[in-house]
């Protein structure tokens, strides 16, 4: 954080670079400021892209689940595929057994929405990863550590922090280093790493993209033909980090479903371990 | 770094710290779409997909039903083929049997009836040589006696005495006619 603020500290040179504060695009609607309440529910650009994105997953799979098809459609063909992975390649490989159907609902509805929301950043105009704001990674990591610990809790009633914290087959004095690191392992690194992944991934990627392009204005409006000519350079690489953006959005989402579908699996098999 | 930390500072915001709006607004988003799915999306995707292994499976019951019946079939016809090669042997043999029986019946009649003719000859032969030999004597004595009657005279006009050296005379003839085929 330090490092991102430190360009910011060198203005007389000439070159500004973005900050944090520049992927928080100004609100839409400053109802904060028009009223005078002593919060700030401003409606900004971000809020309204997860909403789209709601809009967008649930009017694309209504669409392609409408008609039962036995010899599908092109848009039948590729909804399917898209439940079908969720389903099998993360559901059922998995959490596997016999109610893995029970959680492909959470990770089919977390996989497409952090995936449309991460590719917003790559879409012109929209050019903004939802989860680059902590708020939501946080939001949806707190979802998942909810229904993880709630799976297990269910599942094994309060015996489960036992299961979780003590591994079997260690030896009685090496338990207390090992219940300390599994706790904080366990239950306080484990959403937080599972959110900030996302955060942090996000956000790297849109600020490398963001710094590019204020970058390639600055070096264009210098007037300096050398530098102008630079311009070019970072123009190339700053695309070919936009084709690595996309490539880690898609990465990000799957990794997220996986790691959330892990940890569910090892709250329901929480003895097993 | 220490100037940088403190800009940070100023400006208030950490790049960790939430929006809470933002924070409020992704979980009614992610309640929503979760809705949406298991309301509508998962049940529509699930009766498709069982819908499809019904018919896969449906398809694959009636292929294994055609399979079996062809089978059947073939079992069917082969059998009758075994079946018809068995009875065309039994008709050849029954053909082979019985015109064998019928050669031989035909031999066995034939050789009755050559047997039955030759017999009928010998029969007849033998008639008509008694019948020849009956005539010769009474001829040749006839005519033995006309001639003798007509070298002598009637000195040999009486019958009964004729008559006697007649036989007198043809049993030497044949005695000495046998004796002389035994002697050949």
């Amino acid at each position: 954080m330090i490092a991102l603020a430190l360009p910011a500290a060198t203005t007389e040179e000439g070159f500004v670079a973005p900050t944090i504060e520049d992927t928080h695009y100004r609100d839409i609607l400053p109802w904060g400021d028009a009223y005078g309440v002593w919060f700030d529910p401003g409606f900004g650009k971000q809020m309204l892209m997860v909403i789209l994105s709601v809009v967008l997953i649930a009017a694309f799979f209504l669409v392609a689940s409408r008609r039962h098809q036995l010899v599908p459609g092109k848009v039948q063909f590729l909804g399917e595929s898209a439940y079908g992975f969720v389903r099998n390649s993360i559901g059922k490989d998995i959490i596997g057994g016999r109610d893995f159907m029970r959680y492909v609902p959470w990770l089919f509805t977390a996989f497409f929405f952090v995936l449309v929301n991460n590719i917003f950043g790559a879409i012109p105009f929209l050019q903004l990863p939802s989860f680059s704001h902590p708020g939501s990674a946080y939001a949806i990591a707190a979802i998942f550590y909810l229904l993880w610990v709630g799976i297990g809790v269910q599942k094994h009633g309060l015996r489960y922090f036992k299961l979780a914290v003590v591994p079997s087959g260690v030896p009685w004095y090496i338990l207390p280093i090992v219940v300390p690191i599994e706790i904080i392992s366990n239950f306080i690194v484990r959403p937080v790493t599972h959110s900030l992944r996302l955060f942090a991934t996000m956000l790297a990627g849109h600020l490398i993209v963001t710094l590019a392009g204020s970058a390639i204005e600055y070096m264009v409006m210098t007037g300096n033909i050398l530098l102008q000519g630079t311009s070019v350079l970072v123009l190339l690489g700053a695309i070919a980090m936009y084709m690595l953006e996309v490539l880690i959005m898609i990465l990000q989402a799957y990794v997220f479903t996986l790691l959330a579908a892990i940890y569910i699996e090892g709250a329901l098999h929480a003895d097993a371990h | 770094m220490l100037n940088a930390a403190i800009m940070a500072a100023e400006e208030g915001t950490s790049p960790l710290a939430p929006n809470w709006w933002e924070f409020l607004v992704t979980l009614a988003g992610f309640a929503v779409l979760m809705f949406i799915v298991i309301k509508y999306v998962m049940p529509a995707f699930e009766k498709t997909f069982e819908a499809r292994t019904a018919a896969i499976e449906g398809g694959i019951a009636k292929a294994e039903a055609a399979q079996a019946e062809a089978n059947a079939a073939l079992e069917e016809y082969k059998q009758q083929l075994v079946d018809a090669r068995t009875e065309a042997n039994r008709i050849r043999e029954e053909a082979r049997a019985e015109g064998a029986q019928i050669l031989a019946d035909l031999k066995e009649k034939a050789a009755a009836e050559s047997a039955r003719i030759s017999e009928q000859a010998h029969v007849q032969i033998e008639a008509e040589r008694q019948a020849a030999v009956v005539s010769l004597r009474a001829e040749v004595g006839t005519l033995a006696t006309d001639l003798a009657s007509r070298i002598v005279g009637e000195s040999l006009a009486d019958d009964a005495r004729s008559s006697r050296v007649i036989d007198r005379f043809l049993a030497d003839l044949e005695t000495s006619s046998q004796s002389a085929g035994a002697a050949k």
